[in-house]
């Protein structure tokens, strides 16, 4: 069992706009590249060219659909990653102090030379956010880049997650929720972001920014500014009755129309 | 417990010794991209916030570019196959070899039939040069995959107004305030329209797509249309119908900018029916509403009349608009007529349309930016409609696909929306009228240079391609009657068409980057069997194929000499305002490629290889006059070639002193000035030169100067398309230039000189009851056609493709999860796995496109997913059309370009046993793997 810092200074995070991910997937991979090379063990992949091919990520996406009565089917995508939680039970739950929540930002990050890979913190873990290293033996997560944020070697543009910036959505963001006037902490007064499983009692410090409601929802015939118009085409139309319409109509209409310009 | 420890970290680690920035080629987007080099090995790929295109975001294939830089199936040298064809058995050969036994097997032809030589490239980026070496070499036979791909979309735009979509222009991200995606491929242009999007959303302007499958964009649309496939444009001729009949429309624009008041004859006896009125000096002529004279459309004050019978010397004249309004104002493209058909509901329709029209008129956009206009008139500010449009190959990859295309065009400039503040604008070197186009040519003489380039825009039938003997010119019959504006060319009919000897036989198929033994053809096993096909006296019916690639992909094993490609990474390439340029609307752009890795194998990048056996063959335009090598390599090629005087592939630093823009003498310098600026070049528009670039003097001699055009260039569009009737005259047997009687009542519906719609043929031809259903394919974000599947971080994410099935199809089978289905066409049938969607149009199932693989290629294992779950819908399609009963071979295609009609599918389901090995049908046998297999695990960033 290892301890949780009493607080952390920042709490730095992200927050997700389901509202404009597309699914694209950039943000998975691109995490995984900048990933398999800095900060730890290389993130490897298992019969990379085989009958079951599967590697590491510390950022997946999950695509499901919604389906309410009477309305059209949705398409969901919902990236998934470390939500570095205040109450990480991955942390609590480590045997070997490997884990850990840092006092200064709140990242949780595994100290790897300390990681007997035993797993627990996968399953302690309510997100699934945690993936275990087949070829190192060690766990690996979202480190939410910390090997860029305060990289002195990249342009302080640059000092973001890799998710942050190749989003080509611009549906990722980066900040510290501890300070109510960060980018992160608007967004997410302003959208109603969630916590996810609230109930699991971890606290997470990523946020989701729900998806706005659809137009496609409302009932059709709401707006209907055609249809003054349609009376004053000179037909036997009405405003009822646009299947009425004829080419004879619209030409007479025409003609005023042009005189006004 | 332990207690809290935090361990100290180097929170600055060295990121790379160094930044190469390139283009990337992950797709066709070509983005910029930082490659961060380490120890002389590619670490790490980001976007470059400086590019005009990605504005620092990458996609995930983008970022994917390590595992296809290293890719296993690399191909490591070039080839000559030993065994049958198919087979995959080659032997490694020297370049010396190679070039001689290509040389061997070209130089005669050229000597006697140029035309035996049919070179056609796939998503080739590079067709500028490729274009001009078929043209030295002196074939008709040239085209690159526009027309499997989406030639509708290019064509119906050029010919409407002058420039289409993605390459041609882009939505006013900052200014639209509606937006509607149709039939978009989540592939193409994806970085730009994710960022657009996610402008959109910021400003809160909706966003309505409509597509079949409610995926990727249209998953964050805030309004999703389910339309039912091949019916786009009627949707879209109800919508017009719907602006038409409420007078919402932009009568001043259409004056001012379109050919909808040219005067056209209405007499149907008339030799000219259908065609405009001229004065002397050849100008259309409109009516003035002040005179009551025909005068010039271009005249200073001229107020043209839009509906009024005008009668010169006895023949009666209507402007085109009336004729357009009288069109559509009928029952036919009423909501409630086409409700059923298209899936959308009356309601709806009449909903969009209303939103269309509240936004255009009553959300107007003002700029206080003066400007003058073509005919001199000045004007003080610019208006903006906020409606932007966008769309790709869902609307144009049917055989009714370049009308429903023009409809769409047809409706962006009713609502006056294009070339405005926050609708669609152009990107040098478009705008750029139909008329500024070559015109095709196909007339090869022996040992000379084509008369002229192979591809271009029809003006009327004296420009098919059809020799004198009334027999098509072109291998793939391209610019025929058949199809007589194929701008693109007709690439998926090649093989089919050389197998069956129609229209002639050829003798070597040259091809580069194109998959067409597998996910790039119709029928694949057909196309198969036709590579592979022997005559009587054992000679492959096809008797040679050259192909270059940069992978061990499918086709490779049906060659039989092989030209071993780079990757992306180690190339020169430039990305050309003389091909498919990157420009944005507020600036011409183009860039570079340069090897910032150095090739570890005996490769070189296709467009070398063809400098170099250009010049072996001693081709016009790469020899010199003494008979040596004009260029060296594609870089040489890329600084030193000139196309006019002083217009050369690339645009910037040209000249001695380093600063013409698009114009100026080669400059030995200029790939070393791309590279200092990061790999690409940008011009910014002036401010008054911003918008209505068609019309706009200030555009029009920016233009001049960057050697876009030589001369001024503006023009109207074309609601009517004249060039459409001519054809529809020769139908009606009208002109010297006749076509064959079978083709008369398909050239007067299908080239009618106003958008229509007809039924899809192949919809048409099968029995709807036994085929019901339509099949579709999509492309993924994270895919670039068959080319992800050896990418070993890609292909955990797409590593096979189900049958996506609509939740009503599901239903009425009773199938449930782990499901097989059979899916029949009229062609063939496959037995695949399927999934439940409800996010898609009920009459439609689905799959993405291009995750099948054949055992044996790239590198992968033969129980790969991909190779056994993984399946491709290609089987089911047929290049042709199911037989008519008169003998005929029809082209699956549209009956205007010539387009590969890839989503008219038609099929039926049913539940099949899960087969016992889990093994998609039909399986192909697998072939040798050239390049051995990929390594079973990797740890990519170990090194680092």
């Amino acid at each position: 069992m290892t301890t949780l810092p009493q607080s952390t200074h920042k709490k730095l995070g992200l927050a997700i706009d389901l509202d404009i991910c597309v699914g694209c997937h950039a943000c998975v991979i691109n995490c995984k590249e900048w990933n398999t090379s800095n900060y730890g063990a290389p993130l490897s992949d298992q019969d990379a060219y085989g009958a079951e091919p599967v590697g590491t990520f510390l950022n997946r996406i999950h695509t499901f659909e919604v389906k309410a009565a009477d309305k059209p089917a949705q398409t969901v995508h919902f990236p998934k990653s470390c939500l570095h939680c205040d109450d990480a039970p991955c942390v609590t739950v480590c045997p070997t102090g490997a884990s850990y929540k840092r006092v200064d930002d709140g990242i949780v990050l595994v100290n790897e030379s300390d990681c007997i890979g035993c797993g627990l913190c996968a399953w302690a873990c309510p997100y699934g956010a945690r993936e275990l290293d087949a070829a190192e033996g060690v766990m690996k997560k979202c480190t939410l880049c910390v090997d860029r944020i305060y990289n002195e070697n990249l342009p302080e543009i640059d000092r973001e997650p890799a998710c942050v910036r190749t989003c080509p959505a611009n549906a990722r963001h980066f900040g510290d929720y501890a300070d109510p006037d960060s980018n992160v902490s608007r967004m997410a007064a302003e959208r109603g972001a969630v916590p996810l499983f609230p109930e699991q009692g971890t606290n997470p410090v990523n946020r989701y920014l729900p998806p706005r409601p659809k137009a496609d929802i409302q009932t059709d015939g709401d707006i209907d500014i055609l249809a003054p118009f349609l009376d004053t085409s000179g037909a036997s139309n009405s405003a009822s009755g646009p299947s009425s319409t004829t080419a004879k109509g619209l030409l007479g209409w025409l003609d005023k129309a042009l005189e006004a310009i | 417990m332990n207690k809290h420890i935090q361990p100290d970290l180097d929170t600055s680690p060295k990121v790379s010794d160094e930044i190469r920035k390139t283009t990337c080629y992950m797709c066709a987007c070509r983005c910029g991209i930082n490659v961060h080099m380490q120890d002389g090995k590619v670490k790490y790929i980001e976007g470059n916030r400086d590019h005009p295109i990605n504005r620092g975001v990458l996609c995930a294939k983008g970022s994917a570019g390590i595992m296809q830089h290293y890719s296993p199936a690399r191909l490591k040298a070039p080839m000559k196959r030993v065994g049958p064809r198919g087979s995959g058995e080659f032997e490694e050969i020297s370049w010396d070899e190679a070039f001689q036994i290509a040389s061997d097997w070209m130089t005669p032809l050229r000597e006697k039939h140029p035309e035996k030589l049919a070179f056609f490239t796939g998503r080739d980026q590079s067709q500028s040069l490729t274009s001009y070496w078929a043209q030295q070499f002196g074939t008709p036979n040239y085209a690159a995959h526009g027309g499997f791909c989406s030639v509708n979309m290019a064509a119906a735009g050029i010919y409407t107004m002058g420039g289409a979509f993605w390459e041609f222009g882009q939505p006013d991200w900052e200014r639209a305030k509606m937006f509607m995606i149709f039939g978009v491929a989540e592939d193409h242009d994806s970085n730009p329209i994710k960022l657009g999007l996610s402008r959109l959303k910021e400003r809160g302007a909706k966003i309505v797509g409509v597509n079949p499958v409610r995926s990727g964009y249209n998953a964050i649309a805030d309004e999703w249309v389910g339309i039912t496939p091949g019916t786009d444009g009627l949707f879209i001729l109800s919508l017009i119908r719907e602006l038409l009949a409420a007078g919402k429309v932009d009568l001043e624009y259409l004056i001012r900018y379109t050919n909808a008041p040219y005067l056209v004859n209405c007499d149907p006896e008339s030799d000219d029916h259908g065609l405009f009125l001229y004065d002397n000096n050849g100008k259309p002529q409109v009516l003035d509403r002040t005179t009551g004279e025909p005068l010039p459309f271009d005249q200073q004050g001229v107020k043209p009349e839009l509906a009024t019978d005008y009668t010169h010397k006895g023949t009666l004249y209507r402007p085109a608009f009336q004729l357009m309004a009288e069109k559509y104002l009928v029952e036919d493209y009423a909501p409630e007529n086409v409700s059923e058909r298209t899936g959308v509901k009356p309601e709806t329709i009449r909903r969009l349309a209303a939103e269309l029209a509240r936004t255009a008129f009553e959300e107007e956009i003002v700029i206080n930016q003066p400007w003058t206009d073509f005919r001199g008139e000045k004007h003080d500010k610019m208006i903006g409609r906020p409606v932007a449009f966008h769309a790709m190959r869902g609307i144009s990859a049917h055989s009714n696909g370049f009308q429903t295309c023009r409809a769409l065009h047809l409706l962006q400039i009713l609502l006056g929306s294009v070339e405005v503040p926050g609708g669609f604008r152009f990107k040098p070197p478009y705008p750029k009228p139909v008329t500024g186009h070559p015109r095709p040519h196909a007339k090869p003489v022996a040992n000379s240079p084509l008369n002229g380039p192979h591809l271009g825009f029809p003006q009327g039938p004296e420009d098919l391609a059809i020799k004198a003997n009334g027999t098509p010119a072109r291998i793939d019959k391209a610019f025929t009657w058949e199809n007589p504006m194929s701008a693109h060319g007709m690439m998926h009919m090649v093989i089919s068409n050389a197998h069956a000897g129609d229209p002639y036989k050829i003798d070597t198929l040259f091809m580069y980057m194109a998959n067409m033994s597998w996910n790039s053809s119709m029928n694949s096993r057909g196309v198969m069997d036709m590579l592979t096909d022997k005559t009587e006296d054992g000679e492959y019916v096809i008797p040679r194929i050259i192909y270059s690639d940069s992978y061990s992909s499918e086709m490779v094993a049906f060659a039989d000499l092989i030209l071993p490609d780079t990757t992306y990474l180690e190339r020169h390439d430039c990305i050309s305002l003389l091909d498919r340029p990157i420009s944005e609307a507020e600036a011409m752009c183009d860039s570079i490629r340069w090897p910032v890795v150095e090739p570890d194998r005996d490769v070189r990048g296709f467009q070398s290889a063809l400098i170099q056996l250009g010049a072996k063959m001693k081709l016009p335009g790469f020899v010199n006059e003494d008979g040596s090598a004009k260029y060296q390599d594609y870089a040489d090629y890329i600084v030193n070639h000139e196309r006019r005087p002083g217009v050369g592939p690339l645009a910037g630093w040209r000249g001695e002193d380093e600063t013409g823009s698009g114009r100026g003498a080669p400059n030995p310098k200029q790939i070393d000035r791309y590279i200092e600026n990061g790999g690409f070049y940008m011009d910014h528009i002036p401010e008054e030169a911003l918008f209505y670039k068609p019309w706009n003097k200030a555009y029009q001699d920016w233009a001049v100067e960057r050697g876009i055009f030589d001369a001024p260039s503006p023009y109207t569009f074309n609601i009517y398309v004249e060039q459409m009737q001519k054809f529809r005259l020769a139908a009606e047997g009208k002109g010297e230039l006749q076509p064959p009687d079978h083709l008369r009542d398909q050239l007067k519906m299908a080239m009618d000189p106003l958008p229509t719609w007809w039924q899809p043929f192949e919809e048409a031809l099968v029995d709807a009851e036994e085929y019901p259903i339509h099949a579709l394919t999509q492309r993924p974000a994270a895919m670039y056609h068959s080319w992800g599947s050896q990418n070993a971080w890609l292909r955990q994410i797409h590593g096979h493709n189900p049958l996506y099935v609509s939740g009503e199809i599901w239903e009425q089978n009773g199938f449930a999860e782990g499901d097989w289905a059979y899916l029949k066409s009229h062609h063939g049938e496959i037995r695949v796995p399927v999934v439940r969607m409800d996010a898609l149009n009920p009459k439609t199932v689905w799959t993405w496109n291009a995750i099948g693989k054949r055992k044996g290629a790239w590198a992968l294992d033969e129980h790969a997913p991909e190779t056994k779950k993984g399946f491709l819908l290609n089987h089911l399609i047929h290049e042709l059309l199911p037989p008519k009963g008169d003998g005929l071979r029809w082209s699956n295609s549209d009956p205007v370009t010539g387009q590969a009609a890839w989503y008219d599918l038609r099929v039926n389901i049913r539940k099949a046993p899960a087969p016992d090995n889990l093994q998609s049908e039909p399986a192909v046998a697998p072939q040798n793997s050239p390049v051995g297999q990929g390594p079973k695990n990797i740890r990519y960033g170990e090194d680092f």
